[in-house]
């Protein structure tokens, strides 16, 4: 259908990117094919080792999912995404396919195994969440192809993760902001995913600093060489949220801090992760 | 910046029922519900604040779960069941939400209430006896700039009360 509509038509979601882009005509679409009405396009399951998100299902429903909390960082992000009435709103699939350099989805994600699905006239295709993130607001999404689900693979036992945002308030977007995915042996760190968030064009994967944890013993000090790796990794714009330093500075505190909540979760302790607001 | 587009837009017809009552019309896709109840309905009690997003002083419920109604287009509300703070009283009396902000100067401007009353109503309908912290995160998309908030969660608090003894 999209393609009928020639090529400026795009697909609305839940709109909580979309509209604000309209309004501030960056996007100038001349149709826009609603997706709201199309059933069974939300849902939250497990299946293979995996838990798979229809492309709608809203970031309220994950926040409230039991199945979801079996992987922490996906609660901390749906739950601190925004407000209430943008949760209710906004999609996940919608969120990815937006790209929004800001975006929370697409960093949390990248710290596990996650794959998007998508459908468009040429069939279907599943693609690695590192190549589907191609830019800020690109996706390796043809033009009428769209999001049909989110799949991200459970990690083993004896990990752990956490997603927190440094956010001026609720509704705006997050100053700067740090996924961590630990799995740890012991006090020892096997594998360690670290990706940094509102600090680049895209969500950026903190190699160095996941190079800095991994076969280490977590303490104090491999924590602050990492996240002085995760400060070097970042490459911020200054804006009015803050100085590229400042944001450098806050990667620094959120890294170390999502390591240490990801630590004790991966110990199998239940504890809150939330957003800090100024 | 693009060329605008000039695109002929073609009038759709939607059926939205706001505050249980049908209003049917003929509206421009790229209207906004907060444009629809405000200009197409004459609900007026649904405020424009920012227009961004941010501010909240739009949120009306959506089929029960509040939504900021500047971010969604009148069209996909068709068919949906919208409230408004215009909804909320009953019989000329006032919503036992309503009766709480009142009596506890919940308010000073009241540009921003009718948002927070809706608000509300999502919070109380999941967590009757919300904890501060659930009263701080469910009106974390509502921007009040006269209260300082504090009267505010007294309101809330005493909406519960009000609604358990109702």
């Amino acid at each position: 259908m999209l393609g009928q509509l020639g090529e400026s038509a795009k697909f609305l979601a839940g709109g909580q990117s979309l509209i604000p882009l309209l309004k501030l005509r960056f996007a100038n679409p001349e149709h826009l094919v609603d997706l709201n009405f199309i059933p069974g396009t939300s849902f939250i399951k497990e299946d293979s080792g995996a838990l798979h998100f229809g492309a709608m299902t809203r970031h309220a429903e994950i926040e409230h999912s039991a199945l979801a909390r079996k992987i922490p960082v996906l609660h901390d992000c749906a739950a601190g995404i925004a407000d209430v009435q943008t949760r209710n709103m906004g999609t996940i699939g919608g969120s990815l396919a937006e790209a929004d350099p800001s975006g929370d989805w697409a960093n949390a994600l990248m710290t596990l195994d996650t794959v998007v699905h998508c459908l468009g006239s040429s069939g279907a295709r599943t693609i690695p969440l590192s190549d589907f993130i191609q830019d800020a607001y690109t996706s390796a999404l043809a033009h009428e192809e769209l999001v049909t689900e989110v799949e991200v693979k459970i990690p083993p036992k004896g990990s752990g993760g956490a997603y927190l945002a440094f956010k001026r308030c609720a509704p705006v977007y997050p100053t700067a902001s740090a996924a961590v995915q630990l799995a740890m042996a012991g006090d020892v760190c096997q594998d360690a995913a670290i990706a940094l968030g509102c600090v680049g064009l895209t969500a950026i994967r903190a190699t160095e600093a996941e190079t800095a944890l991994r076969g280490k013993v977590l303490n104090d000090k491999t924590i602050a060489t990492a996240a002085e790796a995760a400060r070097a990794a970042a490459d911020p714009q200054p804006d009015m949220r803050g100085s590229a330093e400042y944001k450098r500075e806050l990667v620094v505190a959120l890294v170390k801090r999502a390591v240490h909540i990801a630590t004790r979760r991966a110990r199998g302790e239940q504890i809150e992760g939330s957003h800090l607001y100024a | 910046m693009p060329e605008a587009a000039t695109v002929e837009t073609v009038a759709v017809n939607v059926t939205i029922n706001v505050n249980r009552k049908p209003y049917s019309r003929q509206i421009e896709p790229r209207m906004l519900l907060v444009e629809f109840l405000r200009e197409a309905c004459d609900l007026t009690g649904t405020h424009v604040g920012c227009d961004t997003t941010y501010c909240g002083a739009c949120t009306v419920l959506m089929n029960g779960m509040t939504v900021k109604s500047c971010t969604v287009f009148a069209v996909q509300a068709d068919g949906s069941e919208i409230t408004t703070v215009e909804g909320l009283e009953k019989d000329g009396k006032l919503h036992p939400i309503q009766q709480a902000f009142s009596d506890s100067y919940g308010l000073q401007c009241g540009f921003c209430t009718p948002g927070l009353m809706l608000s509300t109503h999502q919070l109380l309908a999941q967590h009757p006896e919300p904890t501060e912290k659930e009263i701080r995160k469910a009106i974390a998309g509502n921007t009040c700039r006269c209260t300082g908030y504090m009267n505010i969660f007294k309101a809330i608090r005493q909406a519960g009360r009000n609604l358990k003894g109702a």
